[in-house]
């Protein structure tokens, strides 16, 4: 009986969104006119140029995608980010650029939002935990950022780092994670276009719980590797250290690429749930963007670099 | 009060309400984005929790002069059975689709499953034998030690979610403890016999 509910749901909230996104434009003018706040979760953010590495898949729904969250400083139940997220206070925001570059800098999310012309990609996202969206994400390719900053011949990663304060997080101490949440990617990794600085979803800012207000997204790793509501991003010359990967070294590797060969301990990632769907379905070598990112790992073994 | 048959019919509807809670979820299609997921772990929480609560029963009678709550171990180890039995069925039929190539996989391959299907098991040859009639067929003797099959339950269902957990490990540690100080009465009680409270 499950199967005949779901699509029927998720496409008929499909359809109200631009009723959705309405309600919200207008909630959101009303503080904008009257206090000159600007880029707050929920803005419209207009004039998003299509992207040619968006997907053709049909997009999971608003409301599925901020409220099936995995944002432990927020409680580790998948309702808890979209409950417990809310008041997060995300302006004013500063996100550095530091490390071995010629140029760091303190970044607003204004500059962020004027540094490159914001584009909507749709792209798949894989959970190691076995389910998969849909998201059309609003930003652009994070080399754009990477660039600016003018990398020295020492970058050879990138080191990610989300904000944490634990007054507006009491959640995150029974996690069984150590915060400030780290990411790391490999410089060319980073530097690939797929990988975006996001930071919008569905045509307007991001909400809370989804990592406002900028995230990473990279497509073809499992979700994790995307680090939400980053406040710093550090060029380094070795591999940095991850907050899962040093949670559980065995279950969560650095590189994390989504591979259906590679079972994790837990899960056998040879298949996953598309939320919103009953069966479960293949999963793909680098979830569907082997022909773009496949040859950044030639001649890696991948059972060993998982 | 305990003694009273309204009781026990009023226990047995309230063991069934967490059932009709997801019932009416269902109905109203408020089961999350991620639905055999929440009914996985709806049931499975359930399941874990009827066994803790069988698991007290004995303990329970002793320490607070209750020998009348035996009235209701067979339900609730049969309600532990019930709740299980959908947590399986759910991730056998609705998750993994009768894929027998994942099914034994994980069988072979993921421990959190191999703890999980052994706690199942366990309670299966319980449930079948907990009549009236099973009992007189097995002697009373022979059916109490087959019984002691649910201290394995016990260990096996809070090892199985253990497992489970990423990080997050409050919740397995909270039933463990509830397990380990039940298991731990029965040791000492069974080293001390003398010492144990006496039961009418």
């Amino acid at each position: 009986m499950l199967i005949q509910k779901s699509p029927d749901i998720r496409y008929s909230e499909v359809t109200s969104k631009a009723l959705y996104l309405n309600r919200r434009r207008f909630l959101a003018a009303i503080p904008a006119a009257f206090l000159g706040v600007r880029a707050f979760a929920g803005t419209k953010l207009p004039n998003l140029a299509k992207s040619p590495f968006s997907t053709s898949e049909a997009e999971n729904s608003f409301n599925d995608v901020t409220h099936y969250n995995n944002f432990y400083e927020f409680g580790t139940g998948k309702d808890e980010p979209a409950r417990y997220a809310q008041k997060f206070k995300t302006d004013p925001w500063t996100l550095s650029v530091e490390g071995a570059v010629a140029k760091p800098r303190k970044y607003s999310i204004d500059d962020l939002l004027h540094l490159a012309p914001l584009e909507e990609r749709i792209y798949r996202h894989r959970c190691v935990e076995g389910w998969s969206i849909v998201v059309p994400w609003a930003g652009y390719s994070l080399g754009a950022l990477l660039k600016q900053a003018e990398p020295t011949p020492k970058a050879r990663f990138v080191a990610f780092q989300s904000y944490y304060d634990p007054g507006q997080m009491p959640l995150a101490r029974g996690s069984g994670l150590d915060f400030p949440y780290i990411e790391g990617l490999r410089l060319d990794e980073a530097m690939h276009p797929l990988t975006m600085l996001t930071l919008g979803m569905y045509g307007e800012t991001l909400p809370p719980q989804d990592g406002a207000p900028v995230r990473l997204t990279v497509p073809w790793k499992y979700g994790f590797k995307s680090a939400k509501s980053l406040v710093k991003i550090k060029l380094v010359e070795k591999q940095p250290p991850c907050t899962w990967n040093i949670a559980n070294p065995q279950e969560y590797g650095f590189y994390s690429n989504v591979n259906p060969a590679v079972p994790n301990p837990r899960y056998s990632q040879a298949t996953e749930r598309r939320l919103g769907e009953f069966r479960r379905r293949p999963t793909l070598p680098f979830n569907g963007y082997a022909d773009q990112v496949a040859s950044l790992y030639n001649g890696m073994d991948l059972r060993k670099y998982y | 009060m305990l003694r009273s048959r309204w009781t026990k019919v009023a226990v047995f509807l309230a063991c069934l309400l967490p059932f009709f809670r997801l019932a009416w979820r269902f109905y109203t299609g408020d089961l999350t984005p991620n639905p055999i997921e929440f009914v996985t772990h709806f049931t499975g929480d359930w399941a874990i929790r009827f066994v803790v609560t069988t698991l007290a029963i004995s303990p329970l009678r002793k320490l607070a002069r209750l020998p009348d709550l035996i009235r209701f171990r067979r339900m609730f180890g049969l309600f532990a059975f019930f709740y299980a039995t959908l947590h399986f069925a759910t991730w056998f039929g609705l998750d993994k689709f009768f894929d027998m190539h994942e099914i034994l996989a994980d069988f072979s391959k993921r421990r959190f499953i191999i703890a999980g299907l052994i706690a199942y098991l366990s309670m299966a040859p319980l449930a079948v034998t907990s009549t009236q009639g099973w009992i007189r067929r097995l002697g009373g003797r022979r059916w109490q030690r087959l019984h002691r099959l649910v201290y394995v339950t016990g260990i096996a269902v809070v090892v199985h979610y253990y497992w489970l957990v990423k990080s997050d490990i409050r919740l397995p540690l909270f039933y463990g403890s509830l397990v380990a100080i039940l298991l731990l009465y029965r040791t000492a009680v069974a080293l001390w016999p003398h010492r144990a409270p006496a039961v009418s």
